[in-house]
Formats: structure tokens, C-alpha cells, sequence
């Protein structure tokens, strides 16, 4: 089979699927449970912190902090 | 020893200029080698000054946000935006009045040279300014850490000018690679591609040293905006050199891949330049002026990946009736009625966020420019779609109705939530209370909103007109209207066009004038954000 036809092939079928599942994906996983409190969360970043970086030992920098360890 | 390595590579930058100015083969070439020559000097004796100095550091310049190189882009964005305005109502003029196409200044102010000059000093000057200033000033915010990289990002600003500066001369003096908004020859496209390289690692860098948990969405648009435009300048500007002393290159792509090649990058410099970086400033400016958090953070999340996902396609719509397949066309067609969603979804989002602040649009002009923003935002995504369809399309393809509808997307959504980002950044990046005059910013309103309704519906007008000329028929099958014809009938509909153009200029000459006295006016009232202007 030549590149072209293989290629078109692909992306009708395996890619195209692959495309759907994906974006579908994100969606359910935007609409789990217990993902509004992170939503409500994170609408208030613009909020935070208008001056300065946040320190360290912040509130912001712990949640970061505990999210790795 | 930093500086030495710097003072050898800008002493090969000075060498290379000066051979190239000499054995430049055209014109444009050789103002370019020039051009860089003199900045290579300037940056030479500059380093050279500084170098076994001592460094001063002062606590504010590690420790706070990094705002100088978001000040230098605010300024630019304003002048830029008034330089390329007059540029665009002067060839609006030139249109009306071909007698503005002094012979005395041939071949370099001609329509053919200004126009490009006018497309890339709003989109990529006064657009790309704005659009690395805001998503500085935001990336900072919303992942509470200082910019990634150092002083790279002040070579993103100086780069980026720098290209805008090589690429607008570039036009005058006539290299152009001919593809729309993608004018620029290969080495300027080479110095863009270092640029972008630049600022993705800066903005990147600051995601990834983040102090929040989360990215904010804002900084999903920028990040998205920033990879595609990567992405789509490499693949469009695939060209290859006629001679290294010389500005004409070839491009690797011929035909109609060349044409899909282009309008897949046209599209997309429309989906992600002027969209979704754009939105990327409305997720944070909206809410920051509203006071309130933007109304759906789910929506937020849908709207993007909708975006992402769709704008991808719809760049054949751009080629119906040509030599394109009708597959890859109607496929255009398909994806571009369908953005129609995520594009409403969006503009939804951003007017709900007004909810229970809606008397703000009362007493706030700068919440009146986002609601005009987001409206034109609304009206543009609709009217596309719409001209996208074969159908319409056979009528208003070639017309002005394309050129209205894109001063309809770049004046009403594009320059307004930049003239409100602005108004809301100035005071706080030079530490003020507010902008100077508040009433100002009413009258800027005023003039952008009819500016651009006089614009839009004379070209309206103009495109309708022009359509249904040219495929009028005699009852023997014979074209009624010559070309001509429809230049002479356009006439009225070009003197309004320009004068439209004359109110949103005066406009952004009223919003410099504010800046200017907000800038030097008054004592601050608090400590200057971040560090001091160097």
C-alpha cells in the first residue's frame, strides 16, 4: 500500500477513534464527582496572588508540596 | 565569562552583517544586514561596558514578579496598535483615492506594499505584543512564581520587536514570500522561529515551577497558542534560499499542497494567534475587572479542548471552488459550522461571568469594552461559519464582506480586550491608582463601537454588492458588470470604510494620551508590582 493510502486509512479509522475517545475523555473527566470543590478552587488562582510570588511555605506552595510528596 | 562568550558570538554577528551587506543581492537584504549590524555594535559596546562590573542586585529584582519586559510590551502594543491603525486607514483611504499612491513614493508606498505592512503591524505587532505582555503579566499571577529563564525574557520582547521591525521593512523595500500574514523571508522566519523557542521556554518554565497546584485556564490558551503558532510557522515558512547573501527563498511546497499549506496556517493563525490567545487574556481580565470568578470553570475546560480539537480542520474553507479535493473542503465547511459551539460556549462564559456585576456595565467603561469585546467576539464566530458554507461563500469569496468580517473579529474582539487589558494593566504596572481619565476611556469606547459599525456594515454593503455584480447575467448568459463596474460602485462604501477607520484611530490616540499622563502624571499611590523599569 502506498504512504498516502495507508495514511488516509489511519486517520479514518485508528487516529479518528483515538481523536473521539480522547476528547470525550476529557469531558467525563471534567464532570467527575468531587470535581466542582477543585473547579471552585481554582477560579479563585486570578485571585490569589496579585503582588508577589508566592513564599515558600505558603498555603498555595504546601498544597503544591503535599500534591509530590 | 559569560560576557566574553557573548562579546566573541556578537563580534561574529557584527562580521557576518558586514559581509552580507556587502555582497547583499537585493535591496531589502541589505538594509537587513545593515539593520543588524548597527544592533550588533550598540549590543556589543553595551556588553562590553558591563563586562568585569560589578553586578547590583537588589532584593525586588529576585524575589518579585518580573514586570519590566510586561511594561516594554504594554508601550509597544499601544504604539504599534496607533502605527498600524493609520497604516490601515491611510491604504483604506489609498482604496477610495488611488491617488494617494504617490508617484513620488513608488514602488514603496503603494497599496500592494502597505497592505502587508498594515495585516502584520496589527496582528503580529500590535496582537503578538500584547498578547506576550498579558500572558507574562498573567503566567506570573496565576502560578504565583516569578518568570522562568532571567533576562530571556526580555530577549523574547527585544527578539520579537526586532522581527516585527526586520519584517515590516522587509515589506517596503519588497521581499515578501507572498503568503498572506506569512510575508516574511526565511531568515526573518529563522529569527522568529529562536523567539518563539524563547518564549515557550520561558512561559513553560514558569508553569512548571509553578507555586499553585493547578494551571489556570488562561494559561491553557497562551500555552496552546504559543505551541500551535510554533508549529504552523515552521510548516508554512518551509522555503528554501536562493543564495545566503540574498532575501528571495523558495518554497518547498508547490501547487495546491502549497495553497492547503498556507490556509492551514491562515486559519490557524486566526484560531490560535488572534483566538485563542486572546481568549487566554479574556479567562483572566474578565473576571480580575469583574471581581468575580469566571461563571463555569467546566465550561472553561470544554470550551478549550472544543477549540483545539475543531479549529485544526477548518482552514480549507479558505479554497472552495479551487483545485482542492471537495473531501478536504466540505470537510473545512463541516468543522468551521461546528466551532460555531465552542466559540458561543465561550462567549457565554465570559458575559456570565458579569453575573450579579452587571451594573458595573453602567459606571465601568473598562467592562464595557470587554462586553463589546465578547459581543463582536459572538458576532464574528457567527458570521464565519456562516461564510464558510459553499454556498455563501460562492457569493462572498474575493468581496469586501471577507475584509468587513475580519475587522469585525480584529477590531471588536482582538483590539478591545486589548485596549481593556490595557486600561486594567497601565495603572498597576506604574503603580497608579487608575488610569488618568476615566471619561477618556468612555469616549475611546464610543469612537472604537461606531468606528468599527460604519466599517463593518459599509463593507456589508460593499461585499454584497460586489458579489451579486459579479455573477449578474444577461439573458443571453452574458456578464452584465465589468471589473470596473464594481470599483466605481464600491466608491461610497470605501469613503465610509475610511472614515470608520479615522474614529478607531482617534480612538487609540485618546487611550496613548491617557497612558502617557497616567505613566508620567501623579505621584504613585503605592509601591510599583514587581521590580522597577531598567
Amino acid at each position: 500500500m502506498d504512504t498516502y493510502s495507508f495514511l488516509r486509512q489511519l486517520a479514518d479509522s485508528w487516529v479518528l477513534l483515538a481523536m473521539f475517545a480522547f476528547f470525550f475523555g476529557v469531558i467525563l473527566w471534567a464532570f467527575r464527582p468531587g470535581s466542582r470543590s477543585m473547579h471552585d478552587d481554582i477560579s479563585q488562582a486570578p485571585f490569589r496572588n496579585e503582588d508577589r510570588p508566592a513564599a515558600d511555605d505558603s498555603d498555595a506552595a504546601l498544597l503544591k508540596g503535599q500534591d509530590n510528596g | 565569562m559569560l560576557n566574553y562568550i557573548k562579546l566573541i558570538l556578537l563580534g561574529g554577528v557584527i562580521l557576518f552583517a558586514a559581509l552580507a551587506a556587502n555582497w547583499a543581492h537585493d535591496l531589502a537584504y541589505q538594509v537587513h544586514a545593515l539593520l543588524i549590524f548597527v544592533v550588533g555594535i550598540v549590543m556589543f559596546v553595551w556588553v562590553l561596558r558591563h563586562t568585569d562590573e560589578p553586578v547590583a542586585v537588589s532584593a525586588g529584582d529576585v524575589t518579585g514578579y518580573m514586570d519590566g519586559p510586561v511594561r516594554f510590551g504594554i508601550v509597544a502594543t499601544a504604539f504599534w496598535g496607533v502605527t498600524g491603525f493609520l497604516v490601515g486607514t491611510f491604504i483604506a483611504f489609498q482604496l477610495a483615492f488611488p491617488v494617494l499612491n504617490f508617484d513620488w513614493a513608488q514602488p514603496y508606498a503603494n497599496f500592494g506594499r502597505l497592505r502587508p505592512l498594515h495585516t502584520s503591524a496589527v496582528i503580529f505587532a500590535f496582537g503578538g505584543n500584547a498578547l506576550i505582555a498579558t500572558s507574562f503579566y498573567v503566567v506570573q499571577r496565576t502560578s504565583a512564581q516569578r518568570l522562568w529563564g532571567g533576562n530571556l525574557a526580555w530577549f523574547v520582547f527585544w527578539g520579537y520587536n526586532l522581527f516585527i521591525v526586520l519584517a515590516a521593512t522587509g515589506y517596503l523595500l519588497g521581499a515578501t514570500q507572498s503568503k498572506e500574514y506569512a510575508e516574511p523571508e526565511w531568515y526573518v522566519d529563522i529569527w522568529l522561529t529562536i523567539v518563539w523557542v524563547a518564549y515557550l521556554a520561558v512561559f513553560l518554565g514558569t508553569i512548571l515551577t509553578r507555586k499553585e497546584r493547578h494551571i489556570y485556564v488562561a494559561n491553557w490558551f497562551f500555552l496552546s497558542f504559543i505551541v500551535t503558532v510554533a508549529m504552523l510557522h515552521i510548516v508554512n515558512n518551509l522555503s528554501i534560499p536562493v543564495s545566503i547573501w540574498g532575501s528571495k527563498s523558495v518554497q518547498v511546497f508547490a501547487g495546491v499542497q502549497d495553497a492547503m499549506t498556507q490556509w492551514w496556517y491562515g486559519h490557524n493563525a486566526v484560531g490560535f494567534f488572534l483566538t485563542a490567545g486572546f481568549l487566554g487574556m479574556m479567562y483572566y481580565f474578565v473576571p480580575k475587572q469583574a471581581g468575580r470568578p469566571v461563571y463555569s470553570y467546566k465550561l472553561s475546560i470544554i470550551h478549550f479542548w472544543a477549540l483545539i480539537f475543531l479549529y485544526i480542520w477548518a482552514g480549507p474553507h479558505h479554497l472552495h471552488y479551487t483545485a482542492l479535493p471537495d473531501w478536504a473542503s466540505t470537510l473545512g465547511m463541516v468543522f468551521s459550522i461546528v466551532l460555531w459551539m465552542p466559540s458561543w460556549g465561550g462567549m457565554i462564559n465570559g458575559l456570565m461571568t458579569l453575573q450579579g456585576a452587571w451594573d458595573k456595565l453602567r459606571t465601568d467603561p473598562i467592562i464595557r469594552l470587554m462586553v463589546a469585546s465578547l459581543a463582536f467576539y459572538g458576532m464574528s464566530t457567527f458570521e464565519g461559519p456562516m461564510m464558510s458554507i459553499r454556498a455563501v461563500n460562492s457569493l462572498s469569496h474575493y468581496t469586501d464582506w471577507t475584509i468587513g468580517h475580519v475587522h469585525s473579529g480584529a477590531l471588536g474582539w482582538n483590539g478591545m480586550i486589548t485596549f481593556a487589558a490595557i486600561y486594567f494593566l497601565t495603572p498597576k504596572l506604574w503603580g497608579r491608582e487608575k488610569m488618568y481619565s476615566i471619561s477618556a476611556i468612555n469616549t475611546h469606547f464610543w469612537l472604537a463601537t461606531i468606528g468599527i459599525v460604519l466599517y463593518a456594515s459599509s463593507m456589508w454593503v460593499s461585499g454584497i454588492m460586489e458579489g451579486l455584480m459579479w455573477r449578474e447575467v444577461d439573458a443571453q448568459g452574458f456578464l452584465v458588470n465589468s471589473f470596473a463596474d464594481t470599483v466605481s460602485a464600491k466608491f461610497p462604501m470605501n469613503v465610509v470604510r475610511g472614515l470608520g477607520g479615522v474614529l478607531y484611530l482617534a480612538g487609540g490616540l485618546i487611550m496613548v494620551w491617557n497612558m502617557w499622563m497616567t505613566i508620567r502624571g501623579g505621584a504613585s499611590v503605592k509601591a510599583p508590582v514587581g521590580v522597577a523599569a531598567e
